[in-house]
């Protein structure tokens, strides 16, 4: 053989060995929470530890559907979400086609307040939407959770902006010019167009939504209003955590996206990473 | 949610467009006119929702936090204006200072680790080999995972006595920690727990910077006799800096704002060694009801963050070369 040819393959194989060990480390403490949610108390106190569950025992899943109305904590999770990414698939598709194909006065200037909003994070804006929420009476409601949504997200607005901005300017010029308003040539031509946009974007406003730990913190007190995401963190509580119940209950509030993960992680990839890739 | 543009350049195309369709209406110059009205009242109307939503949810917010951070309210009776008194508050409290250096802490190491892992993962990925999309999605995977979830199963992993990796460590021959219950090594095992979650996103980031660099610029390097490690200096880390300077940018002002880790695995414990200033903020705002002090915190935060910013967008022209 080639010496070049060998140094390639050792290069190459030497490549996958770092990857592989890698990808090893991402993925295996997620086999272990699914290990772990097989098990007793007593196997997992057992030294060594078991790498497999002795038996397939799916007790703490059927204890912790018993004990909490699991399926109400994945359902509040799923319309909070919902509803969030409707909102915001409608406030932003809207905002950014004007930004991106409407001509008006004031617009590179509104571009920039939608660029600057992106560096105003959430935390410093809690207190006083909190106020505000309370003042409306909505607190221990899904609306402060919900109704923001529909009023537009910085980065939405934006990742539609460049979506519409790629689309040529002539397929709206020549439906106006066929007597179209701007709203139908958004609503019959671009809208139709923008089905990778929006579902990157739905995508992100979803799992965004259905991960979100701390503004249902704020707002939710209720234990039968709560989403999966904050239902999951009362449920270590006191002393000593009870694992393999823990781990069970970890792994029925992230099952519904990894289902939707396997089925469509490219949309996953690049709505989650939009704006490093496009400028 | 997670993002800053590298550069935004308004498109060129824009103005042009607008009149290459008045040029077919140009013998009815009152059209175009109305035309032209009638479009931005579209515009405005399309932009009303985010108008709303910037008044009510951030500009106002914001403006008002300011406002309340100079006042000492509960909620259950009026706010007292108290002038600056929780800004000095703040600066003679040591839990604040504690939160502040934690956080620091957080940011100082895990920001740039989990750069320099995902560009080495990234540049090792940038050859085409096959099977690299799948490895790509695992990498990425736990950056859509439940962030609560995850640092479950992290608390679980570094448990002292029954936990895996203390159990992996041992079998080769090394000390075990007690990770999260030891003050010394509580932040670390946070860092490395968020360095693995969050390492996904920037692989993916790099690598559509990678792949933005031409494959004949290291072609011709290499035909010059430029060995491997003199061309990823040379030519791959010049062109990926607006790479890296966006991934840093977006990294800290993440990681500035740590909290669902600490929250979850430790509390803020122990003996307040994770607490971080969102989690002080928190505690503050919706557990103490100090909405003034909370405020007054949270605008420290901000202007930190804005001042990081600003530095790094001035520093930007000294190594970041846009082709």
């Amino acid at each position: 053989m080639h010496s070049a040819q060998t140094q390639r393959l050792t290069r190459h194989a030497l490549i996958y060995l770092v990857l592989i060990a890698g990808a090893a480390v991402m993925i295996m403490p997620f086999l272990w929470m699914i290990s772990t949610s097989f098990k007793d108390m007593g196997e997992v106190r057992a030294w060594p530890p078991t790498w497999l569950p002795q038996h397939l025992d799916l007790s703490n899943y059927h204890d912790i559907w018993q004990q909490y109305p699991m399926l109400l904590f994945l359902w509040n999770g799923f319309v909070i979400a919902s509803l969030t990414t409707l909102g915001t698939l409608i406030s932003c598709s809207l905002a950014g086609f004007a930004l991106a194909q409407l001509n008006f006065p004031g617009r590179s200037l509104l571009f920039l307040v939608v660029l600057s909003t992106l560096l105003l994070p959430y935390q410093v804006r809690m207190v006083p939407i909190f106020i505000e929420m309370s003042k409306l009476g909505w607190i221990d409601s899904f609306k402060p959770l919900i109704v923001p949504a529909f009023f537009g997200s910085a980065y939405g607005i934006f990742l539609m902006r460049q979506f519409f901005l790629g689309i040529p300017k002539e397929l709206k010029e020549a439906a106006i010019l066929d007597g179209a308003t701007p709203f139908g040539v958004f609503w019959n031509i671009f809208l139709p167009l923008s089905k990778p946009a929006l579902t990157a974007l739905g995508i992100v406003a979803f799992v965004t939504s259905w991960n979100d730990l701390l503004a249902p913190m704020i707002f939710i007190s209720t234990f039968e209003k709560m989403p999966i995401a904050l239902a999951l963190s009362f449920f270590k509580g006191q002393g000593e955590a009870l694992w393999p119940w823990l781990m069970a209950a970890s792994v029925i509030s992230m099952l519904p996206l990894v289902v939707a993960y396997l089925a469509a992680q490219r949309w996953f990839i690049e709505g989650m990473t939009f704006t490093g890739l496009k400028q | 949610m997670r993002s800053v543009p590298q550069s935004v350049v308004e498109p060129a195309s824009a103005q042009p467009e607008a009149r290459r369709a008045s040029d077919a209406v140009i013998a009815q110059p009152r059209r175009l006119m109305t035309y032209r009205a009638k479009e931005a009242a579209w515009a405005y109307l399309f932009l009303t929702p985010f108008f709303i939503g910037l008044v009510a949810f951030i500009v106002g917010p914001v403006v008002a936090a300011f406002a309340i951070s100079f006042t000492s309210w509960d909620l259950l009776s009026p706010p007292v204006w108290i002038g600056l008194d929780n800004y000095r508050e703040m600066a003679a409290d040591s839990l604040f200072w504690t939160a502040l250096g934690n956080t620091v802490y957080f940011t100082a190491v895990s920001v740039p680790l989990g750069l320099i892992l995902a560009l080495g993962l990234a540049t090792l990925m940038n050859n085409k080999l096959p099977g690299i999309d799948l490895l790509r999605a695992i990498y990425f995977f736990p950056v859509t995972a439940s962030i609560v979830a995850v640092s479950l199963l992290w608390a679980w992993m570094y448990t002292p006595n029954f936990g895996i990796i203390n159990y992996m460590l041992s079998q080769v021959g090394l000390p075990a920690p007690s990770w999260l219950v030891d003050p010394k090594t509580a932040m670390p095992s946070i860092i490395i727990m968020s360095v693995w979650r969050g390492l996904g996103f920037n692989i993916v980031v790099f690598l559509a910077g990678l792949q933005s660099i031409p494959r004949d610029l290291h072609e011709a390097a290499q035909l010059d006799g430029a060995g491997e490690w003199n061309r990823f200096r040379k030519i791959t880390l010049p062109l990926l800096t607006p790479t890296i300077f966006f991934a840093t940018v977006m990294g800290l002002i993440t990681s500035f704002q740590v909290f669902e880790q600490t929250y979850i695995m430790t509390q803020g414990g122990p003996g307040n060694a994770t607490l971080t200033i969102v989690y002080d903020i928190f505690q503050n705002g919706f557990t103490f009801l100090r909405m003034g002090y909370a405020s007054a915190m949270s605008f420290v935060l901000f202007a930190i963050l804005f001042v990081i910013t600003v530095i790094q967008v001035r520093l930007q022209t000294r190594w970041v070369h846009y082709a």
